[in-house]
């Protein structure tokens, strides 16, 4: 088959059940639909801990965001953001610096549509319908070229998302490319899904990844050595690659003593550019 | 005590706020840290706290405290049993209403706060729901608008793309229906959609389809084939035929299966018109409108080629190879507008001689035609084809009312294809033809191995002869000439021979001629002038106590010709470091008969530079002798014929008193007088007697390099 032109469009269909939709089901939302909630349930049935890990998830984005900007950095660009519900980057980044700049990047149409009715007025975030697989394509954005400064070092997001990559995407050389786009001193925030740590069997992680396959998302479980080398050029924050809840812990958030051991599951990091 | 109270309060609040939040916090999707949540509580607690010691009691504030823990993110269902669980049993302890209400009272208030916090939680998350549903939707909708819109944008491009290209655009469903057409298409049909429309793909056959046009076809319709293009011709309505460049290709759905064939077509018909006459043009004479030499080489290359199954290959071939007798003649005489008007003549004759499709006649240079014959009968059949040319023109050919009489030469070859190449075939052919010539011309020869042999060495020589030079291959001999009066060598004469790398050592009688018809003569002695200083100079350093060695050097009547004669020579000497008394120029006697003073003025300016000039073959030109005092001549170099007859005994006295006679007049001339052939000693005694000066032959020595004239002059100088 030929490739379709760039110029022709991808159609919706929303009999289709969209990861973002479903991760927002996961986090107790309701922008989504019923394809999406029948997906998210056969997820969950196969795998109970999985709202409890996207929660995990999030908290963890909100420290490393917190963290980009206690080291000065301020512009963030978030691939894979989804649809944006609460405790977004934006939120977080601009409540601890009020003149952070966010670039949100998501190829799920229905995803990009409700970010900009969100950041409707917010000058200092905007949202790309772009793809990950494409960097060139984000990094010579109209919204990336005014809102980022690549002179500067930037806070790149890959939130939950390089999961969905197939090798045959070539994952670690999109990663490449924007990295070799990134000043000296931009973070890389990466977490990513695993059957290696936590308490999860790797035939739930295969069922998991079952219920992605089946609606068109695969979703690619990469053992350690395959997640360190997202970080490639990069030099590992303390303290290093590892499950979530382990990363820089917030003491504002307790003890965890009720903590599901769910959310040891998947790796997070963060790495600088040297 | 108030304050204390206060205090008490708050503390209470607190520790209930840490209760609660400890509750619930796990049940939350807040982005939150427990200890802001725990914090986000105080106020809500603070609102209960408030409402259960209110006077009247109003419980409609737990509506915002639902409100607001659903705003915090406590949608999950399991989140309210958490929240109520802690209101009912801790809100009475920590924030106890004080005696204003009775305890019966607070625990109904208590019961009715929870009644409207899980109102306020219910109605706020429905809320919340119903405007995300709607978010959602709403962005779903904007998102296929969008696409919509892109797609609508996409499909008006490809609708532009579509109606607007110049290339012609037809698609046709899998049984060949056509079932739209783009204007250039219909245009190229004559302009009628429907005439177009109306027609099957199927149907569109035409007598000059290429071989394999239906075949592909039909394995694209039955989806074996993805696309093809070929040339194909196409009938349009009014009768003429369209021309096009067509690829059809096989357009599947999105699971594959075969679903439209698309036609995309050029109009070539123009093209195909230029190409045909840029062929015909490429092809034919544009003179007489025969086949020209290209066309005569396809064809003959074709014939050559063995017969390998592909059927164009022949078993035997005859070629009849023409030149006109004479017809530099008809052009110089009558101008070259009427040589062109007998060619024309010409071949419409030779055109009418040939008529079976096997046969061609073509026009391959000025007045050379070439008729071949593909697998001739036999030989005669060859022959009778030359008989008829020579009868065909036999009659006399009218031309500007002139009646011209033509005669031609025929060389005729025949024989089996592939046992000789094109170039060799018309070689062949092209001597034989001037071996009809040479035997008087108007007549036809046939091939003959020997007769071409000789011919091609001939042929090879001419060959060669242009790059022999930058080769090489040329290479400078000596034969000494020695002073009859005592012996001694006084010089040499330079000879130029050929190291040929197929036919060996040659001498210049083989390729002289040769190289004075192809120009070559002029870099040639240009050459051995420069190589004959340079040993003249080479030889005077040897003997710098003895008298001057000098060289002669043959000059040729071509290069008499060659206007910078004096400058390259004179220049030529001054290279070598030679003074021109050193060298004699020896020309022949025959190139200067009749020469006026144009030709003599380079030997003149020679003779004042000082040089000898010596009259080569002298008594073979029937030279005026009274000329003789005319020209600037230091040397009569007499021709070994006329001492022949004193090589031995007995002397033949006519030649002794012939060159007596000679040497009187050239010496009464002041000229001084060399003998060529001098191979006997007896000869070489009579002709000291008789006063010549110098003699050059076998008796002395034969040409060779120059070291061997070296060690003569020693053996020389030694019996002196």
């Amino acid at each position: 088959m030929v490739e379709r032109p760039a110029w022709a469009p991808q159609g919706i269909d929303i009999s289709v059940p969209s990861v973002s939709r479903i991760y927002d089901y996961y986090l107790g939302g309701s922008h989504n639909f019923e394809v999406d909630r029948e997906a998210g349930r056969q997820a969950i049935e196969v795998f109970p801990g999985l709202p409890k890990i996207m929660q995990a998830n999030r908290a963890f984005m909100r420290r490393a965001v917190r963290y980009a900007v206690d080291q000065g950095v301020t512009q963030f660009l978030d691939i894979g953001s989804g649809i944006p519900t609460f405790g977004n980057v934006h939120e977080v980044a601009q409540a601890a610096s009020p003149g952070a700049h966010v670039v949100y990047v998501d190829h799920d149409p229905v995803a990009v549509a409700h970010s900009r009715a969100v950041l409707d007025g917010n000058d200092s975030a905007e949202i790309l319908a772009a793809d990950l697989r494409k960097p060139r394509d984000i990094l010579g954005s109209e919204p990336v070229g005014r809102l980022l400064d690549l002179g500067r070092p930037v806070a790149l997001l890959l939130i939950a998302v390089l999961h969905f990559l197939e090798e045959a995407d070539e994952p670690r050389k999109a990663v490449a490319e924007l990295r070799d786009a990134l000043a000296p001193g931009s973070l890389l925030i990466l977490t990513h899904a695993s059957v290696d740590g936590g308490p999860r069997r790797p035939e739930q992680g295969d069922r998991v990844e079952g219920v992605y396959r089946n609606i068109g998302s695969p979703l690619i479980m990469r053992s350690r050595a395959e997640v360190e080398g997202f970080f490639d050029g990069f030099e590992m924050v303390d303290p290093g690659l590892g499950p979530m809840p382990l990363w820089r812990p917030d003491p504002a958030d307790g003890g965890d003593a009720e903590a599901d051991p769910v959310i040891y599951t998947g790796f997070a990091g963060v790495g600088r550019k040297a | 005590m108030r304050a204390g109270q206060a205090d008490d309060g708050a503390d209470g609040l607190r520790r209930f706020a840490a209760i609660w939040s400890r509750a619930i916090y796990p049940a939350t999707a807040t982005s939150m840290t427990r200890a802001e949540f725990e914090e986000y509580l105080v106020p809500l607690a603070q609102d209960l706290s408030d409402a259960l010691r209110a006077r009247p009691f109003d419980p409609r504030p737990a509506v915002g405290v639902g409100a607001a823990l659903v705003a915090a993110h406590c949608t999950d269902p399991e989140a309210l049993p958490r929240i109520l669980g802690v209101i009912d049993a801790y809100l009475l302890l920590y924030c106890p209403p004080q005696n204003t209400v009775p305890a019966d009272e607070a625990r109904a208030r208590c019961a009715r706060l929870q009644h409207w916090t899980a109102a306020g939680f219910a109605s706020a998350l429905r809320e919340r729901t119903l405007f995300e549903q709607e978010a959602i939707s709403r962005a779903a909708l904007a998102a296929r608008t969008e696409a919509e819109q892109a797609l609508y944008e996409s499909e008006a491009r490809f609708r532009a793309v579509f109606e607007g290209a110049s290339i012609g655009i037809g698609i046709a469903d899998m049984d060949g229906n056509i079932l739209e057409v783009n204007d250039a298409l219909t245009q190229m049909f004559g302009g009628s959609e429907q005439t177009v429309r109306s027609r099957n793909v199927n149907e569109w056959v035409h007598p000059d389809d290429g071989p394999g046009t239906w075949e592909m076809q039909d394995q694209v319709a039955r989806g074996e084939l993805d696309h093809y293009s070929i040339e194909k011709p196409y009938l349009r309505p009014d009768g003429t035929v369209l021309w096009t460049n067509l690829t059809v290709s096989l357009l599947r759905d999105s699971a594959g299966a075969p679903q439209y064939m698309l036609a995309l077509m050029e109009d070539i018909t123009e093209q195909r018109l230029m190409r045909e006459r840029l062929r015909y043009e490429a092809t034919h004479d544009a003179l007489t409108g025969l086949a020209n030499r290209t066309l005569f080489f396809e064809r003959l290359e074709e014939a050559l080629d063995p017969a390998d199954g592909s059927g164009s290959g022949a078993a035997r071939l005859g070629l009849c190879y023409l030149d006109l007798d004479g017809f530099k003649d008809v052009n110089d005489s009558l101008g070259h507008a009427t040589g062109d008007l007998l060619l024309v003549a010409v071949a419409e004759r030779l055109q009418a001689c040939v008529t079976s499709p096997g046969q061609l006649v073509a026009r391959i240079g000025g007045d050379e035609f070439v008729a071949l014959i593909v697998d001739p009968a036999d030989r005669s059949e060859v022959a009778a084809l030359a008989e008829l040319i020579h009868t065909a023109l036999a009659d006399p050919i009218s031309v500007d009312g002139r009646d011209l009489s033509v005669r031609c030469s025929i060389g005729i070859v025949e024989g089996p294809a592939g046992a000789l190449g094109p170039a060799e075939v018309l070689r062949s052919a092209d001597i034989t033809m001037y071996r009809a010539k040479a035997a008087g011309g108007n007549r036809s020869a046939l091939a003959d191995p020997d007769a071409d042999a000789r011919a091609i060495t001939r042929h090879g020589l001419t060959n060669r002869l242009p790059t022999a030079l930058e080769r090489g291959e040329f290479f400078v001999e000596y034969q000494p000439l020695v002073r009859l009066s005592d012996g001694s060598v006084r010089g040499a004469e330079a000879l130029v021979r050929w190291h040929h790398p197929v036919h060996g050592r040659l001498g210049p009688d083989h390729f002289i001629p040769l190289a004075e018809s192809t120009g070559l003569i002029v870099p040639l002695g240009r050459w051995v002038l420069a190589q004959a200083a340079q040993q003249a100079h080479d030889w005077q350093l040897l003997h710098a106590d003895g008298p001057p060695l000098r060289v002669n050097v043959n000059l040729s009547p071509s290069q008499l010709h060659h206007p910078a004669l004096v400058r390259e020579t004179v220049a030529a000497l001054a290279e070598a470091g030679l003074e021109p008394s050193a060298i004699c120029l020896e020309i022949t006697e025959s190139a200067l008969i009749g020469a006026d003073e144009e030709l003599l003025r380079p030997l003149r300016q020679f003779a004042e530079l000082g040089m000898d000039i010596a009259l080569d073959d002298f008594g073979t030109g029937y030279s005026n002798l009274a000329s003789l005092r005319q020209l600037p001549i230091t040397t009569l170099k007499l021709d070994r014929s006329f001492t022949l007859g004193m090589q031995h005994q007995p002397v033949d006295p006519v030649d002794v008193k012939i060159v007596d006679g000679i040497v009187q007049l050239a010496h009464t001339l002041g000229l001084s007088v060399t003998v060529e052939g001098v191979e006997t000693g007896l000869q070489a005694e009579h002709l000291r007697v008789l006063g010549c000066d110098t003699a050059q032959g076998w008796y002395y020595a034969r040409p060779g390099p120059p070291d061997r004239l070296h060690a003569l002059s020693l053996v020389d100088a030694g019996s002196a």
